[in-house]
């Protein structure tokens, strides 16, 4: 199967558009509770899920939406479902983070590093009933240090269990810097199970889908897992309304919101000596300069990357952009219409 | 007495705490950020980030506690506390009981609790009867700013395990971190008394295991913890029109459970209403029912609780949790009476 771009765009923009409505309809206070999108993450779930068949299965964590799309499950019902509307997708009871389409083998969970034993199990029955397929499992790198994560990896190594497991690496445990909270290198880490450890540029789709494409084969020919570390970066944050991108947006209203209790505690004259003070401060500093610098994000968005790259006539892309607008535009005028 | 919010109650408590005793250290996800303040003033060595590792963390403060610290361990929701289960069903719990009594976990695992705000199944539950069902760990539900401060000193000055659930509706943060956003396109049925009150300037202890009469009434008790005693009293504001006298009595603690109070009103009423928002089977509404009739109290029993997985679609969840209409009803099927609603 030969690269095309094209088709991944489509499949890239679809899910982008797709999850800007999901954000203007939460905006709305038309979806409840958090919500966690995959944008930024979309170059790593196309160029993955291109290489999925029938009968493989996908564990997938709280950022569902985009590869629930790209593996074909009907948007309608899925929009449906984040409206917590009675016939969608889940007849409005799992809502974003549970997310579950048998017919795909496709089972979400809100709880870090979940997906792991899901994906070793789903491999498992494999072996039994479903020869040559596989298992996805997707996360992200502060799911790294989540035990049963690691105990996976050891499971699918030493069972032979055709997993995949898809490390998407954005540096940010909500709004702790994973580096902080981890030892050693990821990839020096799952290679030691004696696995084959990839790391990639996860804002290229080329990249992801090349390296996939090699590693799929491989699992689906050997038996064996294998691990991709794929950077990338979360345009909206942890979550909608993330509290370091309110800061990054909107710097002076928030420092304002912070900025009294912050001082009173600082200066508070029993406490930590001025250097731990000190210390703690600039830890909590940078992270908001990080976000206050948030412009970088842009720059690893993966579809406008990838726009620049297709080597076809703009009027062309526009055309494929303005049909899956209308197309998605239609769908949440129907989703949202519906009284159940 | 200051006003002061729920979530401000209970950290200037910590603080207090903090500065009188240099053991106390904070653990938990993404606790610099969480808890700036507090991270500000007593610096990082004081207010550890942990990684998503909650097996491992909670089951280090709870060995940190055995070997002289006063860790107050942070799992950012209690649905996540499944991950750390074995350390405190299998550990922490125990040690008291397996040394002889000759050694403890000095620990309190704090963390948020609840639904109302539309976020599904395995973000919203209370398992505070899950739980309290161990033997050897204190479970505390605070439902307001008076009692979040004075439960906060006595779980930390405790010399055994408690786990201390703050509701999601009552602490502004984590209603605005998990469920507004930074939106004011939604609305949420926020008990005010609940998420803000009064709190005593210096600190008072609430001792674990003395409930509170919230409300005195002749015909029917009514029995709840958390975000539910706001429910029956708003409940029993309805019934008051009916000519329906309501006792209504706050636990506080689920663990160690306020027998004494309990009996004492039931024996008065000869009704009994529990209101949890936990799972409905092999619970708490059932333990409370069992306390009475072991103490040979004669009355008719009413139970309102979470019967099934919390539903995702906002407008179900809402039916599904405790509220004033469902209370309403329940009380006026135990007094024979047709109910309104």
């Amino acid at each position: 199967m030969p690269l095309d771009l094209v088709k991944l765009y489509r499949k890239m923009y679809h899910s982008r558009y797709f999850e800007q409505a999901v954000a203007a309809l939460w905006q709305q206070g038309k979806i409840s509770g958090e919500m966690h999108l995959s944008m930024g993450e979309e170059a790593i779930c196309a160029g993955i899920n291109d290489h999925l068949r029938d009968g493989d299965a996908l564990a997938l964590d709280h950022r569902g939406t985009a590869p629930l799309l790209m593996r074909g499950v009907e948007p309608l019902s899925l929009m449906k479902e984040l409206l917590g509307k009675s016939d969608g997708l889940c007849g409005g009871q799992g809502g974003h983070m549970h997310l579950f389409e048998p017919d795909f083998l496709a089972a979400s969970s809100g709880i870090v590093g979940a997906t792991g034993p899901a994906a070793a199990g789903f491999a498992l029955a494999a072996r039994y009933l479903r020869r040559g397929k596989i298992a996805v499992s997707y996360f992200g790198e502060g799911a790294i240090n989540q035990g049963m994560l690691m105990e996976s990896c050891n499971l699918a190594a030493a069972w032979q269990l055709p997993v995949l497991f898809v490390c998407k690496d954005n540096q940010w445990s909500i709004t702790t810097r994973s580096e902080t909270v981890t030892g050693g290198k990821i990839i020096d880490r799952v290679r030691a199970f004696g696995m084959s450890g990839d790391e990639i540029d996860g804002s290229s789709v080329a990249e992801v889908w090349e390296t996939a494409g090699k590693v799929i084969d491989k699992i689906r020919r050997q038996n064996v897992p294998a691990f991709i570390q794929a950077h990338c970066v979360h345009l909206e944050g942890h979550f909608l309304g993330d509290p370091l991108i309110q800061l990054g947006r909107r710097p002076f209203k928030k420092i304002q919101e912070l900025g009294g209790p912050l001082v009173k505690s600082i200066l508070h004259l029993q406490g930590a000596n001025i250097k731990n003070r000190t210390n703690a401060i600039h830890g909590i500093g940078s992270a908001m300069l990080d976000h206050i610098r948030a412009d970088s994000l842009k720059k690893k968005d993966p579809v406008r990357i990838l726009r620049e790259k297709l080597a076809i006539p703009g009027q062309e892309i526009e055309n494929i952009e303005r049909a899956i607008e209308q197309e998605i535009d239609t769908l949440v005028i129907q989703a949202t219409a519906t009284e159940t | 007495m200051r006003q002061k919010t729920f979530a401000q109650a209970i950290e200037d408590a910590l603080a207090f705490a903090m500065a009188k005793d240099p053991r106390i250290i904070i653990i938990g996800e993404d606790v610099q950020m969480i808890r700036v303040n507090l991270t500000a003033r007593f610096g990082t060595d004081r207010v550890l980030a942990a990684p998503i590792s909650e097996a491992a963390f909670v089951s280090a403060a709870i060995h940190a506690a055995m070997a002289g610290m006063r860790p107050i361990v942070e799992v950012m929701i209690v649905d996540f506390i499944a991950v750390a289960m074995d350390s405190i069903l299998n550990h922490a719990a125990k040690i008291r009981a397996f040394s002889g009594g000759r050694w403890n976990a000095p620990i309190v695992i704090r963390t948020a609790c609840g639904g109302g705000y539309g976020d599904g199944g395995q973000h919203m539950q209370s398992l505070w009867g899950w739980l309290a069902h161990i033997p050897g760990i204190s479970v505390v539900v605070p439902s307001n700013p008076e009692d979040a401060a004075g439960l906060m000193f006595s779980a930390i000055e405790d010399e055994n395990p408690v786990i201390y659930l703050e509701h999601k509706l009552l602490a502004d943060y984590w209603l605005e971190f998990m469920g507004k956003g930074g939106r004011n396109t939604v609305e949420f049925n926020v008990p005010a008394a609940g998420a803000l009150g009064k709190v005593s300037v210096s600190p008072v202890n609430i001792p674990l295991g003395k409930a509170r009469i919230c409300k005195e009434g002749a015909d029917l008790t009514m029995v709840s913890l958390g975000v539910g005693v706001h429910r029956a009293l708003e409940a029993a504001g309805e019934l008051a029109h009916e000519k329906i006298d309501c006792e209504v009595i706050d636990l506080r603690t689920v663990q160690p459970l306020d027998q004494d109070t309990i009996c004492a009103s039931v024996s008065k009423t000869g009704r009994l209403l529990v209101i949890d928002e936990d799972y409905l089977r092999f619970g708490l509404t059932g333990e409370i029912a069992a306390v009475c009739l072991e103490n040979n109290l004669q009355f008719k029993y009413q139970r309102i609780a979470t019967e099934t997985t919390i539903p995702y679609s906002h407008e179900r969840e809402l039916q599904v949790l405790p509220n004033s209409e469902r209370i309403c009803r329940a009380a006026c099927k135990m007094l024979g009476i047709p109910p309104k609603v």
